[in-house]
């Protein structure tokens, strides 16, 4: 397991599903969901959480600034 | 190690800036005006100058501009920002002003404003988008669009003997002894989006050392108008935009 864990959270009914976080994650964490938020759009959603970094790139290059990011040392609180 | 156990106040570590209202953004999906309204957000944050900022507006997709960051505004008049903006800068000293302006508004109908307001070497910051089109009224040909790129208007592409060469407008300005620092970035990775946020604060600060214009240019995409998706949008620029308006600073005094 990685030393350091990260977690996002996407404010689902603000997300426009551009897909521009999902080609900015290294580490292919997160996936345009199958479901539609109220306005239509397919939200961006962490598929595969156990690889997230917390490394802030899907959150820098997101235009509506829906992604918070929370990090943490995974030994700390382990 | 569970994701509930993660997500805790203390581990936050990026999160929406203070700056930025909680009115959803009326940009298409993946428009960088977006990314570039959350980088002038951070740094208006950042420097501590959400009360002694003055953002002038200018017309085009990012009209409501005034309606997304939360420090005084004012509407100029179609491609008038930079007239604005000296009015507002001269009467007021002490404030940090900046304007935010497309290519239709700057390269266009506002030339003769950018030209002057630089050449007089204005203590402000501007903020020019340029995506190569006329994305508000429906992707008409801009003064900086491509050769041979198809637009709206010119569906064939644009042709030189009948529309001309697109226009540096950034180059130009470069050469007046008015401004201190001319750039042209771009919005489309997470590394070139560090590298403007650190441009546009050191425009910011420039406008304290009252040495002129700090000229920003940002090499954007429309994606609605360049009919591809927000990804394929970023592409496209990467190998066509860039190439006619290569990244990197052309003067820094």
């Amino acid at each position: 397991m990685a030393k350091i864990r990260g977690a996002i959270v996407v404010d689902v009914e603000r997300c426009k599903g551009c897909s521009l976080c999902v080609v900015a994650c290294p580490s292919s964490v997160i996936a345009l969901a199958k479901e539609v938020n109220g306005k239509g759009y397919n939200y961006a959603y962490m598929v595969n959480p156990d690889a997230c970094t917390g490394c802030v790139n899907c959150a820098i290059v997101c235009p509506d600034t829906v992604i918070s990011v929370y990090k943490v040392k995974a030994d700390a609180v382990a | 190690m569970d994701v509930k156990d993660i997500i805790k106040e203390e581990n936050l570590v990026y999160s929406k800036s203070k700056v930025l209202t909680d009115t959803i953004m009326h940009y298409c999906p993946g428009c960088t005006h977006g990314v570039v309204h959350k980088v002038i957000a951070e740094v208006i944050e950042e420097l501590g100058i959400q009360d002694k900022t003055i953002g002038v507006s200018p017309v085009g997709c990012a009209v409501f501009a005034y309606n997304y960051l939360d420090i005084d505004w004012q509407e100029a008049a179609h491609g008038r920002a930079p007239a604005l903006a000296t009015a507002i800068n001269r009467l007021y000293p002490d404030k940090y002003v900046f304007t935010y302006q497309g290519d239709g508004d700057l390269a266009s109908i506002g030339t003769a404003e950018i030209i002057h307001a630089c050449n007089r070497g204005e203590n402000i910051v501007v903020i020019f988008i340029n995506n190569g089109i006329y994305g508000m009224t429906g992707g008409q040909m801009a003064p900086t669009t491509l050769i041979d790129m198809p637009t709206s208007t010119t569906p064939y592409g644009r042709k030189v003997d009948l529309n001309g060469y697109p226009l540096k407008i950034t180059d130009l300005v470069a050469q007046l002894p008015g401004t201190c620092f001319v750039t042209r970035h771009s919005a489309h990775t997470p590394a070139a989006v560090r590298k403007l946020k650190k441009a546009v604060t050191k425009a910011f600060q420039n406008t304290r050392r009252k040495k002129g214009v700090s000229f920003i240019e940002v090499v954007s995409t429309c994606n609605s108008g360049w009919k591809l998706s927000p990804v394929e949008s970023n592409n496209w620029m990467v190998e066509h935009m860039f190439p006619y308006y290569p990244l990197g600073d052309m003067k820094d005094e």
